[in-house]
């Protein structure tokens, strides 16, 4: 039996906080294991040792950063628009806190289940793009506003697919609740009937959080940070931690989606739900740590050139199929 | 809204300047461009130079040749070697002095090996520039082994001043011979791999094809030389077309590519690297024994009054030295050619049209060093 936050709490009022206080902590240790775990893969591809000073395997060491950021002061350059460069890691980061509210982790691990939580999760991811452009106008940098201009081409260009590549699971699965549509994934999950889709998904929703070989925004080599070049201390950790939540929420939506999620033999279900997102997460590790940099003109045009084509000839396929059957 | 940072003047609201460097991750040191860009494209770039610049040539007019020895590698502090080697040839050379032939083997064997050293630099910091972390690690470690070996003979790890007139320091040990084997046959077997990280990558090859192009002509405007020149089609190498030292007596390729694009910069410098690895072999085959050093060094150098040019291939292409000496022991007049000065005067040109990324791949491609070009 589902309970959610307010029958435990009693009143909405205690609700709310103690919610989005459970899903930063849940967010906060995520991310901290990730980049921790971003270190050793990069460094094992690399040949290196990555971090072994703090704690076993420099488990502490992401931990030690955190609170090396936490310590710093905060400067607002003197140039900036400073309404909006103090509220663009906020607006960047709420939404995710949002969209992870809506992740079935089990059977019955889920705050809300709404029967729209689909939409709900594209619309909330779809806002990230204004918190990264408020920082990047708000900064009054050059570097930082060619950042926040590319992030939005980018966001847009691949959001399409995104969510084409979703709508063919949609029709698959004649739902657009989370917890439903990990149910009839039960005989056989999404990825043996939809590889396109999956592929589609996965490659657009990489460049949605920018990773490499998609971050373009923040190319460091080219735009020094983009559009987090003027944030210091800790609203710079907050546009790291945004990153790293981002990560684990698509590979949270890609798991429901196409892995089944918390579904599989023998584990409980919430372990099978971390297997499966941590797989995906070092899915998208390994690109980073093996590919170059895409220029911004060649990933427009892979974007609407080939994979937009390419997902909505999924699409028809798809619900010509579903009909027939 | 605050005021915007004004670099020059932003004549219309749609274009706008930025300053590229000088503190900037893929100006590969000090180098200041200062762009004008309308979106992301280029309208004219001006590559500002002039940071690092710590009169190394005024330093010459002041001291003896001999003193000026340890200046040479700290010029171009990736290909020093080369430098001090031919810096030490062309006074030999001014003055008739003979070098034993033992001693010039070994200059062969470290000058090339400093040349794949340098490469692999090259390698890591483009890729790094496109934005693959990976290879430039790859590369690190296999250029770690090379300054480890230098090391050996020459004490330094990046500044080396191992020439002397009339040979080298000290004679090679049979450590370094089998360690320089053991690494030639090491990256070998990592060039395939180079190849299958990078060069048949797909992003790698559609960032690199096709941007950057120096032609034949824009080579011959501006004295480009080196593997940006050769990569153009034009097939020039001092070690090939006027010999120095010992290089007559090698079997190597000069290896050309017609396009004269990143790519064609990018293989060449590929191909050169296991060139000189066959050069490094070829030489430890055959190194004779005998002394390291000429038996009769004259204590002063005072070359004839006179104008001296003498040139050896760098890393990057033409190194010149234009020496005027007025019959003393200090120089009247030293001047370096370096190449990456005039190889990086291209970009005025090449970079026109294009879009950021691109120049920093452009950038990564034709090698700059900046002390080098700043002397």
């Amino acid at each position: 039996m589902a309970r959610n936050f307010t029958e435990i709490f009693g009143s909405v009022w205690f609700a709310i906080p103690a919610a989005v206080t459970v899903i930063m902590g849940f967010l906060a240790i995520n991310a901290l294991m990730i980049v921790w775990m971003e270190r050793k893969v990069a460094a094992r591809m690399q040949r290196r040792m990555g971090p072994t000073e703090r704690g076993v395997f420099g488990l502490l060491q992401t931990t030690y950063d955190m609170i090396k950021l936490m310590s710093k002061e905060l400067i607002t350059p003197r140039h900036v628009s400073r309404k909006l460069y103090l509220v663009a890691p906020v607006v960047l980061f709420t939404p995710i806190i949002a969209i992870c509210s809506l992740f079935p982790l089990s059977e019955n691990w889920v705050f809300h289940d709404y029967d729209i939580a689909l939409v709900l999760v594209l619309a909330f991811s779809g806002m990230a793009v204004v918190g990264i452009f408020a920082a990047g106008w708000g900064s009054n940098n050059k570097y930082s506003l060619l950042g926040a201009v590319r992030s939005i081409l980018q966001n847009i260009a691949y959001e399409v697919p995104l969510i084409l590549s979703v709508l063919a699971v949609v029709i698959m699965a004649r739902t657009m609740s989370l917890h439903e549509i990990v149910m009839e994934q039960s005989t056989i999950p999404y990825i043996v009937v939809q590889p396109l889709a999956a592929i589609i998904f996965f490659i657009a929703a990489t460049a949605e959080t920018n990773r490499a070989p998609f971050d373009i925004p923040e190319a460091e080599s080219e735009l020094v940070g983009g559009f987090h070049t003027e944030y210091s201390g800790m609203r710079f950790g907050l546009f790291f931690f945004a990153e790293y939540s981002s990560m684990i929420i698509v590979c949270a939506l890609a798991t429901v989606l196409f892995l089944g999620g918390w579904q599989g033999p023998i584990l409980p279900g919430f372990v099978w739900f971390f297997i499966k997102v941590y797989f995906l997460i070092f899915l998208m590790m390994w690109f980073r740590w093996t590919f170059p940099r895409l220029r911004f003109d060649q990933l427009l045009r892979f974007a609407w050139l080939l994979l937009v084509p390419l997902a909505l000839a999924n699409l028809l396929v798809t619900a010509i199929i579903v009909k027939l059957i | 809204m605050p005021e915007l940072i004004r670099v020059g003047r932003d004549e219309d609201r749609d274009t706008y300047h930025l300053n590229m460097g000088p503190q900037h991750p893929s100006t590969h040191g000090v180098l200041r461009l200062r762009l004008h860009l309308k979106g992301e494209v280029i309208l004219s770039a001006d590559p500002i130079v002039g940071y690092s610049h710590r009169a190394h040539e005024k330093m010459a007019e002041n001291r003896n040749y001999i003193q000026f020895l340890p200046n040479t590698s700290r010029m171009d502090y990736l290909s020093g070697m080369i430098y001090n080697v031919g810096y030490c040839q062309a006074i030999e050379k001014i003055i008739g002095l003979e070098v034993p032939e033992r001693a010039e083997y070994i200059r062969v064997i470290c000058c090339e090996l400093n040349r794949i050293s340098s490469h692999l630099l090259w390698y890591g910091t483009l890729l790094m520039d496109l934005g693959g972390f990976t290879p430039f690690l790859y590369c690190f470690e296999d250029r770690e082994r090379i300054l480890d070996i230098l090391d050996l003979v020459s004490g330094s790890r990046l500044t080396y001043c191992y020439g002397r007139f009339g040979g080298v320091t000290e004679d090679v040990d049979d450590k370094f011979l089998s360690e320089t084997l053991a690494f030639c046959k090491h990256l070998r077997n990592r060039l395939p791999e180079y190849d299958d990280l990078v060069t048949n990558n797909v992003i790698f090859q559609n960032r690199c094809k096709g941007i950057g192009h120096i032609d034949k002509k824009t080579c011959h405007e501006f004295a480009v030389t080196g593997p940006c020149q050769r990569a153009a089609g034009e097939k020039r190498d001092v070690r090939r077309d006027e010999p120095y030292g010992i290089y007559d007596r090698f079997d190597f390729k000069v290896p050309t590519r017609t396009g004269g694009d990143c790519f064609d910069r990018f293989m060449v410098r590929v191909e050169e690297i296991s060139e000189s690895l066959s050069i490094v072999e070829q030489a430890i085959s055959k190194l004779p024994v005998g002394p390291v050093m000429a038996p009769k060094v004259p204590r002063k150098i005072a070359p004839a009054k006179g104008e001296y040019y003498f040139a050896v291939e760098s890393a990057r292409g033409h190194f010149g030295m234009y020496i005027v000496s007025n019959g003393t022991e200090i120089p009247e007049r030293m001047h370096f050619r370096t190449p990456s000065f005039s190889n990086l005067a291209t970009m005025r040109r090449v970079l026109k049209g294009s879009t950021i990324s691109d120049t920093v791949a452009i950038l990564g491609s034709i090698d700059i060093v900046l002390p080098e070009i700043d002397r």
